[in-house]
């Protein structure tokens, strides 16, 4: 269980690194906090012929409010995103939702770029990307665009990115007010994959209807689910039980499409999607009528 | 051809110069080159928690990390705990007598693990406790004794 051989770079600019990449493109892995990657190179299931290592860069690393909008360095860690106040304060879903990505001894090397383009159908960050309507920066040597989460993951371990194309910044809108959030999952063990998980979103109009409702589930097929059907059930509706419960069936039996693992059935996936879409959907409407 | 890096470490307030492969993993830099072998190494993917040491103050997996990347940072393993096996810290103290270890292959990991805790929570509840210890695997003691010198260490910690 040891790495095979690799050639080894660590940049301290962002230039350098979009050179590297530029040259090497998909020879190269960039290894960002290599809470996924290493293991997966320590069983060599992935076996790079470069790496370009981020911790010497930087800037890449910060979070800071600008408008209506929080900007994150992509190579920020989990443990700080988990700590920040203005994170905590205008997206309050990610402030909850981060301690349920593993453990802290995992938080405080994993950052939020690599989670995002290792795009593991079973990680958290990718789900509440899609969830807060986040906006990526990809930059390569010539030139930088922006891509909506909903269009980022294109399958499992996949996304938009082209080979020439590191993601640099993380742009998250501040949530709407009226907006209450939830983030809910089971996991075997704290800190382990979940076999299920959902994060929800309500924003109640002035009398009380649902303006705005988002569903995104891990672990429930090959990237993160969005629930648009279910979510579109609710839509412009008055909240009561019976509405939640149709929603919930519908995401559940219609929307996601989890495979198993060693742990669990994809029923008892399903099974647990429709309690864990309840109980967070309600979570979500109560704190939507508590927030001004 | 094998590439080969200069680096320099601080490992318990000791600075080490050596040449290593990049592919070279954090934790077996410490046990193989330096001789430390208190880190241990359980299942070099992230999950057991025995190689868990202390990177520029916080805990982390040194199976996850290459010993290229810990060049000009500060490392803490266990070694660096006790000043002498007469002065443990108030920490291996209380496991010791609690009896928070039995085989001890996770102890390590554990302790590396609850320094940053303790010093982030100076009190806290069980379930916290059992919390913060979510990412390390004991196959013997069933926690229990674990816990309990937690509690402990917390009180003689005050």
């Amino acid at each position: 269980m040891k790495p095979a051989p690799f050639e080894y770079h660590a940049p301290s600019s962002l230039e350098e690194v979009l050179n590297l990449k530029h040259r090497f493109a998909d020879d190269a892995k960039v290894l960002a906090g290599g809470q996924s990657l290493v293991p997966a190179m320590n069983f060599r299931v992935v076996q790079p012929g470069v790496l370009i290592d981020l911790n010497r860069v930087a800037e890449l690393s910060y979070i800071r409010e600008e408008g209506d909008v929080i900007r994150v360095g992509a190579m920020s860690r989990e443990r700080h995103l988990e700590f920040d106040p203005a994170i905590a304060k205008r997206v309050p879903l990610l402030h909850e939702a981060t301690p349920f990505i593993a453990h802290p001894q995992i938080r405080n090397r994993g950052t939020i770029g690599g989670s995002i383009v290792n795009a593991d159908p079973a990680a958290e960050l990718p789900v509440l990307m899609l969830a807060l309507n986040a906006r990526l920066k990809a930059k390569n040597i010539s030139r930088e665009r922006w891509i909506n989460a909903q269009d980022f993951f294109a399958g499992m371990f996949t996304t938009a990115l082209e080979p020439d194309e590191i993601l640099v910044e993380i742009e998250l809108p501040f949530m709407p007010a009226r907006t209450g959030w939830s983030f809910m999952e089971v996991a075997p063990r704290a800190g382990d994959y979940a076999l299920m998980g959902v994060a929800s979103l309500v924003t109640l109009s002035d009398d009380r209807k649902c303006e705005n409702v988002k569903f995104v589930y891990l672990n429930a097929g090959d990237g993160p689910v969005d629930a648009k059907e279910a979510a579109d059930i609710m839509a412009g509706e008055e909240v009561n039980d019976q509405l939640i419960d149709v929603a919930a069936e519908h995401a559940s039996e219609k929307e996601i499409t989890p495979f198993g693992n060693v742990h669990t059935s994809p029923e008892f996936q399903r099974h647990l999607a429709k309690v864990l879409t309840k109980k967070a959907v309600k979570q979500a409407i109560q704190r939507a009528g508590e927030a001004r | 051809m094998t590439q080969s890096i200069s680096i320099t470490v601080t490992v318990n307030e000791k600075e080490y110069t050596r040449e290593v492969e990049p592919r070279l993993l954090l934790s077996d830099f410490l046990r193989h080159e330096l001789g430390l072998t208190g880190t241990h190494v359980g299942c070099e993917h992230g999950v057991c928690g025995a190689c868990t040491i202390m990177f520029d103050g916080e805990s982390a997996r040194s199976c996850l990390m290459f010993a290229v990347q810990a060049d000009g940072h500060k490392i803490t393993t266990v070694e660096g705990l006790a000043k002498d096996k007469d002065n443990l810290h108030p920490l291996q103290q209380s496991f010791w007598e609690a009896h928070g270890l039995q085989c001890g292959y996770c102890t390590p990991g554990i302790l590396m693990t609850l320094i940053p805790f303790l010093k982030q929570n100076p009190n806290p509840t069980e379930d916290e406790i059992r919390h913060a210890l979510s990412g390390n695997l004991c196959r013997c003691t069933g926690y229990q004794h674990i816990v309990d010198a937690v509690k402990l260490a917390a009180e003689k910690m005050k």
